[in-house]
């Protein structure tokens, strides 16, 4: 074990800013690239299922017209 | 063979495969990523020429690993997607390319800061340092070539001729500089050729590349399937899926 | 003209087993025909090129002012510009031949005769060579012949000027074929210039590390021999890959 204390561990030789930057950094953009794969995906869900609700809640009036002979169409 | 080639061409099959697939990755990832971490960190022995800035080599060489082999799977999605024109590796092209650059950043920083202590100042025309700046560029120019189209399919072929002509050109690109870098700087050693590792340092260095090659995996497979949904949102199963989900 | 083209294939089989064939008569035989098509693309192009002098010159204009522009910028001293004279020349020639590339295909892609190009029935890639056989004898040789001049006036050390101009004259080739790529690339964007240099910018760092290398080592007086054979063999090598790249790129270009 190269350290004795964890002081020691912390200043790293006198090297501490820069092993710990570059780890920082390096785990900073492991975790935020997960963070925004999470991100992405929940909000793609969201959008898809608000997407699905307004399309039925388009379809549903519509097939109300058509039963009553209005044949209107909406995009 | 040709149908297994297919199916897994196939969004929903890969869709359903990945699921499978994903946690056991990003359950390697974490494991091999801690140990590595903690192993290099506090247990490994300090290097007898550089002390203990030389346990950066712990992040910078996976990421330069995980730079150049992002690049080569790229281009490889995209000559899957050229000649065969499966979808999915298309999908993985585009979301491998902003990981791919990211981690070019990270060996480029790494490196950086890790000359501060061994060089005495903070860039260096080092031969992997100047490579890793390249790579960085092309990676840019096919994320900058993909967003320049309007049409997704020109824009994801571009992309995919890009990408195999750099991958052509790298290690032309990789012998060169290495071999300016000799003729011009003879004197300064390079930080990651250390002759002889032994054991007890280059195991956690082993482990913390298998980690980062995991957690590449696994990150690839997620945003993929993102990237399904995104694309394929159309379809009935895609539709059914997300009825489904909370 | 599908169908045609077929036959066509199906003809140039045919006459291979030693059976003529009659069929399809609108187009000739691939084999005889290629040889005429890349002649009249080379000469087509070759006048055109001449017809604009402008865009000829500009090149050369821009690499002059360049190299005009660093002793301003760094020092008059001829000392340090001996120094740096050879990888001062091979950069400006290089952002030079960088400055030329997008309208490559530019204006056959304005006025539809790139269309024209992909629907012959003679091969992409060796139709869009002679396009490029064309900009490097009309931009890089120039600019090649040009760098002594400019040599001179960075007192480049006298014996280097003969290596400077072949080193030039073999790079530039390989720069024209590897810009071409991004050129064909980028012609259907409507701001494709910067990005141009973006994609192909990376691509040149090898032919400009051997090509101001070959200069260094002729002032060293190491001879310029081992340098002059890589920028060569990188030549062959893009000359053999690079047709296909830039007929698959031209091909995304222009069915979109």
């Amino acid at each position: 074990m190269p350290f004795a204390s964890v002081a020691d561990f912390l200043a790293m030789g006198g090297h501490a800013p820069y092993v710990w930057s570059a780890w920082g950094v390096t785990l900073f953009f492991l975790l935020a690239s997960v963070w925004h794969a999470r991100l992405e995906r929940r909000q793609l869900i969201k959008g898809l299922k608000r997407r699905e609700r307004r399309e039925q809640a388009h379809r549903a009036p519509h097939q109300d017209n058509a039963a009553g002979g209005g044949g209107h169409h909406d995009a | 063979m040709w149908a297994f080639i297919h199916k897994l061409g196939s969004p929903k099959w890969f869709y359903t495969i990945s699921a499978k697939l994903q946690p056991w990755f990003w359950a390697a990832a974490a494991a091999l990523i801690v140990t590595g971490t903690v192993w290099g960190l506090a247990f490994a022995p300090a290097d007898y020429q550089q002390g203990n800035s030389f346990r950066i080599i712990y992040i910078h060489v996976p990421a330069a690993f995980l730079a150049q082999s992002a690049f080569v799977s790229m281009a490889a999605a995209g000559l899957v997607f050229m000649v065969w024109k499966i979808k999915v590796a298309d999908m993985a092209a585009t979301v491998i390319a902003p990981f791919g650059a990211a981690m070019t950043f990270v060996a480029l920083f790494s490196g950086a800061v890790w000359g501060v202590p061994t060089w005495g100042t903070w860039w260096m025309w080092d031969a992997r340092l100047t490579s890793m700046l390249i790579l960085l560029f092309l990676y840019l120019g096919v994320i900058a070539l993909r967003g320049a189209f309007s049409s997704r399919d020109s824009g994801a072929r571009a992309a995919s001729v890009l990408a195999m002509v750099g991958v052509i050109n790298i290690p032309v690109i990789k012998y060169s500089v290495d071999w300016w870098y000799t003729l011009h700087q003879p004197a300064t050693f390079s930080v990651t050729s250390s002759p002889a590792m032994p054991m007890s340092m280059w195991l956690p260095l082993l482990i913390m590349v298998l980690g980062f090659y995991s957690f590449f995996t696994a990150l690839t497979l997620m945003r993929t399937r993102s990237e399904i949904l995104r694309r394929e949102s159309r379809k009935r199963w895609v539709r059914e899926l997300v009825r489904e989900t909370r | 003209m599908d169908n045609c083209m077929g036959q066509n294939k199906a003809q140039e089989n045919r006459t291979q087993q030693g059976v003529t064939s009659t069929s399809c008569v609108g187009v000739q035989g691939a084999r005889g025909g290629l040889s005429i098509a890349l002649g009249a693309t080379l000469k087509r192009d070759l006048l055109l090129m001449l017809r604009h002098r402008g865009e000829v010159l500009n090149p050369l204009v821009f690499f002059a002012l360049v190299i005009t522009l660093f002793p301003i910028g760094i020092s008059p001293d001829p000392a340090l510009l001996t120094r740096i004279a050879p990888g001062l020349l091979w950069v400006a020639a290089l952002l030079a031949a960088l400055l030329s590339l997008d309208s490559l295909f530019r204006g056959d892609f304005d006025d539809g005769s790139l269309e024209q190009l992909l629907l012959a029935p003679q091969p992409l890639a060796a139709l869009s060579l002679a396009k490029v056989a064309v900009h490097w004898l009309l931009t890089g040789l120039p600019l090649a012949l040009m760098a002594p001049l400019l040599g001179i006036m960075l007192s480049l050390p006298a014996g280097s000027y003969a290596i400077l101009a072949l080193s030039l004259a073999l790079g530039s080739a390989s720069l024209s074929l590897i810009g071409a790529i991004g050129a064909a690339l980028t012609v259907g964007l409507a701001r494709g210039g910067v990005l141009l240099s973006l994609l192909v910018l990376p691509l040149y760092i090898p032919v400009l590390i051997f090509g101001a290398g070959a200069v260094q080592a002729a002032i060293m007086g190491d001879g310029a021999g081992a340098h002059l054979a890589i920028l060569g063999a990188l030549l062959a090598a893009s000359l053999a890959l690079a047709p296909w790249g830039i007929a698959a790129a031209l091909r995304i270009s222009i069915n979109g």
